[in-house]
């Protein structure tokens, strides 16, 4: 038996030292930070939810008049009209034909920006084409309305003569023509998060460039580019000043894109610009369809979820 | 060397190489790679056996400003692949690889076999599905997942991945494989496993291996090639590099008195 195991035998009276006290100044000192941090945090949550309250709470109100079943089965919106209707379906088809039109230009030509810009362009090239097409983002939505009415919609009534001076294929396009860095951008970077072995094992089996950025490249980012997608997808919906521009403001049931309609964010816009009374039911019409709006982006948002959950990187 | 009847498949000659940086990775390297027979890189981190499995297979190209100098010329076409009129990817149809970290594509495991015929525009269903068992069997891994070759292949332990990759090297039916420290991620096992494979497939093509484990080097290989900063400072078979080493340097690193 050494000193060593008579020790540990030993009863020993347990006392915390002063050097391993707990220190009090610092655990304030943390916890302060704590609280500051969280209340940051905070703020984005809390604006959020007071948002959703007031949709809901002036929502509300507006459908102590409109009954639910008007609201959804009725075609026609003229909330301002002497024979008063209350059905968000025009605004909701204008809003989804929009998106349609301007989602079918903005998704080939950004993910194929993508993949060139990831897998062909040369570092130079992309040095250059990328901050391009990101300055592209920050042309304000004003222009780009006007850019569908003035310029593109003329130019499309040579080729379709029928087509009205405000339509949503014009707007759709511009729209479209305007996501595309979002989808360009985002893509981009889920593509060249791809492991660099991956690529190789690839060319390692005889693959061209364009085999390898289809076949394995563009599965293995597919999470991301779906997330792209979805972005895209919430910016169509909410885009206002577009389609208030160049889209019309008649509300119509119509799933055509050579018709005239108005968005939902269209009348938004149309209505609060004009001088609707404070609590007057077109004043509450306004947060009934903006409900709706959020309603439509948050179904993307998490379908978006649910694919990037399925479909997530393994790598 | 006791196999003086073995047929030459492949040597560098006079290979020197350089990275896009300026940086020389390879001096003047003259080896050849035997028939059916192993072929290891031994060395040091950082003296070159990587660079130089990966000229075999043209692999430098994907990145710009890497040159090569010097030639590996392939039998029996007598050709240096190096050359620039040669397409680097029939280069790789017939010169497959193995890398270090297994690497699946996110694809079935089926379809990872098949990516290889996929690619050189093979869609006939059966010729696929005999391929790809043909494979899965020479990679010893079709009794593992002969019911399951719809599953990601992410699903796969790392040892099974490696073999899946093996699988997938070998459904094009390649002349020559290079393995780039082929168990470095795997355990005990699975690396005894990939060993064995390598000893059985050598009856149908040629290895070329790297590896940092010398007693690897030892017991799959027939020959023995120990590289130090970018040059090939002596090539023997494997028993005499591991027994009799002419140089000291070689010694010394066998011994694991350096590197």
């Amino acid at each position: 038996m050494n000193t060593a195991t008579q020790m540990l035998n030993q009863p020993i009276n347990l006392t915390i030292s002063p050097r391993l006290a707990k220190n009090v100044r610092r655990n304030i000192k943390e916890r302060i930070i704590e609280f500051i941090l969280m209340l940051a945090a905070l703020s984005a949550v809390a604006t959020t939810l007071s948002i959703v309250a007031i949709l809901l709470y002036e929502s509300l109100s507006f459908f102590k008049t409109v009954s639910l079943v008007d609201f959804f089965t009725d075609t026609q919106w003229t909330p301002l009209f002497e024979d008063a209707h209350y059905g968000i379906l025009p605004l909701v088809s204008g809003t989804l034909t929009t998106s349609a039109v301007a989602l079918a230009v903005a998704i080939p030509i950004g993910t194929i920006s993508a993949i060139y810009l990831s897998e062909f362009a040369s570092h130079k090239t992309r040095e250059i084409v990328k901050p391009l097409l990101e300055l592209l983002v920050g042309v304000p939505t004003i222009v780009f309305g006007y850019f569908a009415l003035l310029f593109l919609t003329p130019i499309l009534q040579k080729i379709f003569p029928e087509l009205p001076g405000f339509n949503m294929l014009s707007a759709g396009i511009v729209m479209g023509i305007m996501i595309v860095p979002y989808i360009a951008s985002l893509a981009e970077d889920a593509m060249r998060a791809v492991p660099m072995s991956m690529r190789e094992g690839s060319y390692a089996m005889g693959a061209t460039r364009f085999q390898t950025a289809t076949r394995v490249v563009t599965p293995a980012a597919i999470s991301g580019i779906v997330a792209a997608y979805i972005l895209g997808i919430s910016r169509a919906v909410g885009e206002t000043m577009v389609v208030a521009v160049a889209a019309g403001q008649q509300p119509i049931v119509s799933f055509n894109p050579m018709e005239s309609a108005a968005t939902i964010t269209a009348y938004i816009v149309q209505v609060a610009l004009g001088d609707l009374p404070h609590g007057s039911i077109g004043y509450q019409s306004i947060f009934a369809a903006g409900l709706v709006l959020m309603g439509i982006t948050l179904c993307f948002n998490i379908l978006g979820h649910l694919i990037r959950k399925k479909y997530r990187e393994h790598y | 060397m006791q196999n003086t009847t073995s047929i030459i498949k492949a040597q560098s000659k006079n290979l020197d190489f350089f990275y896009s940086n300026g940086m020389q990775a390879l001096k003047s390297v003259n080896m050849p790679l035997y028939e059916n027979k192993i072929t290891a890189l031994i060395g040091p981190s950082g003296c070159g056996k990587s660079t130089f499995l990966r000229c075999f297979n043209r692999m430098h190209d994907l990145y710009p400003g890497n040159k090569y100098q010097g030639e590996i010329v392939m039998h029996p076409d007598n050709t240096n692949i190096l050359e620039h009129g040669v397409d680097p990817i029939e280069v790789r149809m017939r010169i497959s690889m193995v890398f270090q970290k297994p690497n699946p594509f996110p694809k079935s495991i089926y379809e990872n076999v098949a990516y290889g015929l996929r690619v050189r525009g093979e869609s006939n269903k059966r010729m696929l599905d005999d391929k790809v068992e043909e494979a899965l069997k020479g990679a010893a891994l079709w009794n593992e997942v002969k019911d399951r070759q719809q599953d990601l292949a992410f699903n796969l332990s790392g040892g099974q991945q490696q073999r899946l990759c093996i699988a997938r090297a070998l459904a094009t039916d390649p002349e020559i494989m290079l393995f780039d420290e082929p168990t470095s991620a795997l355990d005990p096992i699975a690396t005894a496993n990939i060993e064995e494979l390598m000893s059985e497939l050598k009856q149908k093509l040629t290895i070329l291996v790297v590896t940092h484990n010398m007693q690897q080097a030892a017991r799959v290989s027939d020959y023995t090639a120990y590289m130090y900063l970018g040059e090939l400072m002596e090539y023997d078979d494997t028993n005499t590099i591991f027994t009799n080493p002419t140089r000291k340097e070689t010694e010394d690193y066998i011994t694991g008195k350096f590197g």
